[in-house]
C-alpha cells in the first residue's frame, strides 16, 4: 500500500501548479479572463497541452500519455486550488474518456491527437430537463435512416457546452421506455451542424455552460461512439471517472479554503487580538480540517476504483466517495464564510468563490440523496473491498 | 395555560391577511416570494401604502404615528406581513433610526425626522461597522470632531447595506478618544449622503448582487445639530437599538413562505418516474425543518407573551431567536437549492426579468434561477446583526452566567 505520488506525479503537480496558480491568484485577472472569449483562457488551455495534460488519459498509441486515475486527480486538484476555469473536467476527462473507452479507431485517429493539441474541445450533450441525477433518461431519441441516423430532443446544462467544436450525444435508439438503460446510443457531431442550436450562459460558479436543442440532425452510422443501443454501461463507466476527478477538485478546493481560512484566522483581530485565539474558532478550524482529510482519504478510493471493472462495485464506491465529498464540501465551505465574516460573502476574496464551486460540486453528477440511495440499494459499505 | 390566539386575535390576524393581500400589490409579493429582490420604487411604494393605512411603524410610540398594539398584535403583524411576501418596512428607517430618535432626539429632531421616516421620504442606512470594527463594534474609529457649529467627520464605514440607494445615514463616531472605555467616546450622528466628502463604493456579494457598500467620509461637514441624544454617549443609542429588534428577528413568516413554496413546488420537479415529492428523503428533511420551525414559533411567542405580560424585560429564551431563527432560514435556502439540483446551475443577472414561457426553454425552471443566489446571500444571517458565535457568547454570559 502505498499513498504517496511518484516522482513523477510529483513533478506534474508542481508544473501545474506554477501554471495555473498565477494565472488565478488575482481575482480581478480571473473575472476579465471570465468575460473575454469561451470564458477561460484560450492561452492557458495551450499551455496546458504543452504540458501533456490533455493528452493525459489517452493510450500512447492514441498518442496520449496513459495516464490513469491518480495523474487526474493530480490535474483535477490543482484546477480546484487554483479556481482555474478551463474546461478540463468536461473536455478531457468526460468527453475525452468516452472516446478513448468508446471511440471508434476513426474517430480516434481524427479527434485525439487534436485534443491533445488543444485545438479541439468536446463536450457531452447528455444530461436532460426530466432527467434530474438518472443517468439512463434519455427522452432525445435517434431514428435510423437510410444513412445513418436523426437526432431530435433538448439537452440542459451542458458542461463546456457553449464553446466545443464537437459534441457527444446521447439518445434513446431502442427501448419503449424512456429510463431503460438499455437502448441509449452516444453520437459524435459537429456542434454547428444543421440543426444543432445552443443557448449559452454563465454558471453560478463562473464557469459556462450550454443548452442544445438537436432538430433533426442527421448523423451517419460511423458517428456511433461505443456500441449501439449500448452507451448505457459507457455513460456510467465515465460518470464514475468523473465522479472521481470532481473530488479531487474539491480537496483541491477545500485545502485552499481551509488554509485561506487558517491564515485568516492568525491574522484578523478583533477585541484587540486575532479571532484565532477564541477557543471555538479553533475547534471549527479543526472540524474543517477533519472534513477535508476524511475527503481526501474517500478520493484515494474513489481514484482507485474508478478503473474497476465491475460496475456494480464501482458504482457503489464511487457514489459513497461522493457522499462523503459533498458533506465535506458543505461543511468546509459554509464554514469558511462563516468564520471570515462580511468578507466570505463578497465576490471581492476567494474564500467565496471557492465556496461557490464547492456548492455547486456537490449537486454535480448527483447529490447526496440520490448517491446515498445507490450504497443503500447496493447493501452498504462493509463488503467492500 | 392556553396556546391559541383568542378570537380577537384570530380576527385581527385575517385582517392583516387581508390588508397585506389586497393593498400591497401582487407583483412585488410575487418577485419577493420567487426569490428575487425587489427594486428601490418598489420598496418605497409598499412601505407608503402601510403608512397610508397607518402600518408602516405601528410599534412606534403612539405620539409619532405607533398604533399602541399589544406584543402579540406586533407579532401576527409581522408574520403576515412576510407571509404574504411584502417587503417589510425598510428595518434602518422603521427599527433603528426611527425608534432612537424617537427615544433620544429632541422635539425639534421629531419633527423633522420621523414622519420622513416613516413615509421613507427619505431612505436611511447604518453606519456603524468599518473594517477594522465588526464584531467588535466598539473599537471604531470613524471620528467626530467638533469645529464651532459643525461636525467635522473622518472615516470609513463599511457593509452599509444599500447604502447605494440612501439619502441619509446614522453614523457612530468617536467624538473622545480620551474616554476611559472604548464605548464612552462615541457619538450618534447623521449625515446627509449627499454632503460634500461622502464616497459610497458598493460591494459585489457571492449572489452577484449589489446589496453592501463602503462608505468613505473625508471631512465631511454636518450641523452640531445632527447629533442625536447626549454628546459620547451614543453607544447608548447602539444598543438600545441593536436590543430593538426582538419581535421579528427570527423571520418565522419568511421561512413559511419558502417551505410553502418548495411543498408547492417540488410535486412538479421531475425526479425518476414521478416528482421529487415522492421521494421520502426529501420529504422528511422539510418535515424537518418545520418541526424546528414550529418550535422556534412557540419560542417566540413565550418571549411575546412574556413581553406582553412583563413589559420589556429581558427573556431567556429571547436570545436563542437569533440563532434558530437564522440557521432555519439558512436551511430553508439548502432545501430550494437541493430542490433545484442540477437546474441551480445556470445564472442569471437576478435583477432580470424572467420572459413569460420561459419554462418551456430547455435550460432549466424558472424558478430554479434563485436557488444558488438565495442560498448564497442566507449565509449572511448568521454573520450579520451580531454573529452567530457572539450570539453565543451573549447567551453563555448573560443566560448560563459563565
Ligand atoms: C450582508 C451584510 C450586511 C450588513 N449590513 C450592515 C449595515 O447595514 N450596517 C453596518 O453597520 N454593518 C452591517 N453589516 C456588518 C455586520 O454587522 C458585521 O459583518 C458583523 O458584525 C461581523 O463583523 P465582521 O464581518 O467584521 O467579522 P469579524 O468580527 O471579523 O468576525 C469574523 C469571525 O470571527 C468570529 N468572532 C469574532 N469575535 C469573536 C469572539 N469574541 N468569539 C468567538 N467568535 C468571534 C465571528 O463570529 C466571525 O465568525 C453587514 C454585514 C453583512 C454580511
Amino acid at each position: 500500500m502505498d499513498f504517496e505520488y511518484s516522482d513523477e506525479q510529483r513533478m506534474l503537480k508542481d508544473s501545474i501548479d506554477r501554471l495555473i496558480g498565477p494565472a488565478y491568484d488575482d481575482l480581478g485577472k480571473r473575472k476579465a479572463t471570465q468575460a473575454q472569449g469561451p470564458g477561460f483562457s484560450e492561452e492557458l488551455w495551450s499551455k496546458y497541452a504543452e504540458l501533456g495534460l490533455t493528452a493525459l488519459p489517452f493510450s500512447e498509441e492514441d498518442g496520449g500519455f496513459g495516464g490513469g486515475p491518480v495523474e487526474t486527480m493530480v490535474v483535477m486538484e490543482a484546477i480546484g486550488r487554483g479556481l482555474a476555469l478551463e474546461p478540463y473536467l468536461a473536455s478531457i476527462v468526460i468527453a475525452g474518456n468516452l472516446l478513448r473507452l468508446g471511440g471508434t479507431a476513426g474517430q480516434r485517429e481524427a479527434c485525439i491527437p487534436k485534443i491533445a493539441d488543444g485545438s479541439l474541445r468536446v463536450a457531452f450533450a447528455h444530461v436532460e430537463r426530466q432527467a434530474r441525477y438518472d443517468l439512463f433518461d434519455v427522452g432525445t431519441h435517434a431514428k435510423k435512416t437510410d444513412h445513418g441516423y436523426t437526432i431530435e430532443g433538448d439537452k440542459s446544462v451542458v458542461l463546456s457546452g457553449d464553446s466545443a467544436q464537437k459534441l457527444i450525444v446521447s439518445a434513446r435508439t431502442s427501448s419503449a421506455s424512456r429510463r431503460d438503460h438499455h437502448g441509449i446510443t452516444l453520437f459524435l457531431v459537429d456542434a454547428d451542424a444543421p440543426g444543432i442550436s445552443r443557448r449559452d450562459f454563465p454558471t453560478q460558479d463562473g464557469q459556462r455552460g450550454a443548452a442544445i436543442s438537436f432538430a433533426g440532425v442527421d448523423v451517419p452510422e460511423s458517428a456511433i461512439v461505443g456500441t449501439l443501443d449500448h452507451g448505457g454501461e459507457l455513460i456510467a463507466h465515465v460518470i464514475d471517472i468523473a465522479i472521481a476527478a470532481v473530488c479531487s477538485e474539491a480537496v483541491g478546493a477545500m485545502t485552499s479554503l481551509h488554509a485561506l481560512t487558517l491564515d485568516y484566522l492568525k491574522t484578523r483581530k478583533q477585541f484587540g487580538v486575532p479571532i484565532g485565539s477564541f477557543q471555538v474558532l479553533q475547534h471549527k478550524a479543526v472540524d474543517m480540517f477533519t472534513a477535508l482529510e476524511q475527503a481526501r482519504s474517500m478520493t484515494y478510493f474513489a481514484a482507485m476504483m474508478a478503473t474497476s471493472d465491475d460496475p456494480r462495485e464501482r458504482r457503489r464506491a464511487l457514489s459513497a466517495a461522493k457522499v462523503q465529498i459533498n458533506n465535506s464540501a458543505k461543511f468546509v465551505g459554509e464554514t469558511a464564510v462563516q468564520l471570515h465574516g462580511g468578507i466570505g460573502v463578497t465576490m471581492e476574496y476567494r474564500a467565496g468563490h471557492y465556496f461557490k464551486r464547492l456548492t455547486m460540486i456537490q449537486s454535480l453528477f448527483g447529490d447526496t440523496d440520490h448517491h446515498m440511495r445507490i450504497v443503500d440499494h447496493a447493501g452498504g459499505m462493509l463488503e467492500t473491498v | 395555560m392556553d396556546l391559541r390566539f383568542t378570537p380577537e386575535e384570530v380576527a385581527f390576524r385575517d385582517q392583516m391577511r387581508t390588508f397585506f393581500r389586497e393593498n400591497i400589490p401582487a407583483d412585488i409579493r410575487n418577485r419577493l416570494g420567487s426569490g428575487r429582490h425587489v427594486n428601490k420604487e418598489e420598496w418605497v411604494e409598499s412601505q407608503r401604502i402601510m403608512n397610508r393605512h397607518g402600518y408602516a411603524v405601528p410599534h412606534w410610540p403612539v405620539e409619532y404615528g405607533g398604533r399602541g398594539w399589544s406584543p402579540i398584535q406586533l407579532y401576527i403583524y409581522n408574520e403576515e406581513m412576510m407571509s404574504e411576501n411584502c417587503p417589510t418596512p425598510l428595518p434602518f428607517n422603521t427599527h433603528m433610526v426611527g425608534p432612537v430618535i424617537a427615544a433620544f432626539g429632541t422635539e425639534a429632531q421629531k419633527a423633522q425626522y420621523l414622519p420622513r421616516i416613516a413615509n421613507i421620504d427619505d431612505w436611511w442606512c447604518q453606519g456603524f461597522s468599518e473594517p477594522g470594527a465588526g464584531s467588535d463594534l466598539a473599537s471604531l474609529k470613524t471620528k467626530a470632531v467638533r469645529e464651532g457649529e459643525e461636525w467635522v467627520i473622518n472615516g470609513q464605514k463599511t457593509w452599509t447595506t444599500l447604502g447605494q440607494w440612501a439619502d441619509w445615514i446614522f453614523v457612530l463616531a468617536r467624538t473622545n478618544p480620551e474616554a476611559r472605555k472604548p464605548q464612552e467616546g462615541i457619538s450618534f450622528i447623521l449625515v446627509d449622503m449627499k454632503t460634500p466628502g461622502v464616497t459610497v463604493r458598493p460591494i459585489q456579494l457571492i449572489d452577484g448582487d449589489y446589496e453592501v457598500n463602503e462608505v468613505w467620509f473625508d471631512d465631511v461637514r454636518v450641523p452640531y445639530g445632527n447629533l442625536v441624544g447626549t454628546e459620547n454617549r451614543g453607544w447608548d443609542c447602539a444598543k438600545f437599538l441593536l436590543g430593538n429588534e426582538r419581535s421579528n428577528i427570527a423571520r418565522i413568516g419568511a421561512s413559511k413562505a419558502r417551505l410553502r413554496r418548495i411543498r408547492e413546488i417540488a410535486r412538479s420537479v421531475p425526479a425518476g418516474d414521478g416528482a421529487l415529492w415522492d421521494s421520502e428523503a426529501f420529504r422528511h428533511k422539510v418535515a424537518a425543518v418545520e418541526i424546528e420551525l414550529k418550535a422556534l414559533e412557540m419560542t417566540q411567542l413565550r418571549v411575546v407573551a412574556a413581553e406582553r405580560d412583563h413589559g420589556n424585560k429581558p427573556n431567556p429564551a429571547s436570545s436563542i431567536l437569533k440563532i434558530k431563527g437564522s440557521e432555519i432560514q439558512q436551511a430553508t435556502t439548502e432545501l430550494a437549492l437541493q430542490m433545484a439540483g442540477p437546474f441551480a446551475l445556470a445564472y442569471h443577472d437576478s435583477n432580470e426579468e424572467i420572459p413569460e414561457g420561459r419554462n418551456d426553454l430547455p435550460d432549466g425552471f424558472g424558478w430554479a434561477d434563485t436557488a444558488a443566489p438565495e442560498y448564497f446571500n442566507y449565509r449572511k444571517v448568521s454573520i450579520y446583526g451580531g454573529s452567530n458565535e457572539i450570539q453565543r457568547n451573549i447567551i453563555a454570559k448573560a443566560v448560563l452566567g459563565f
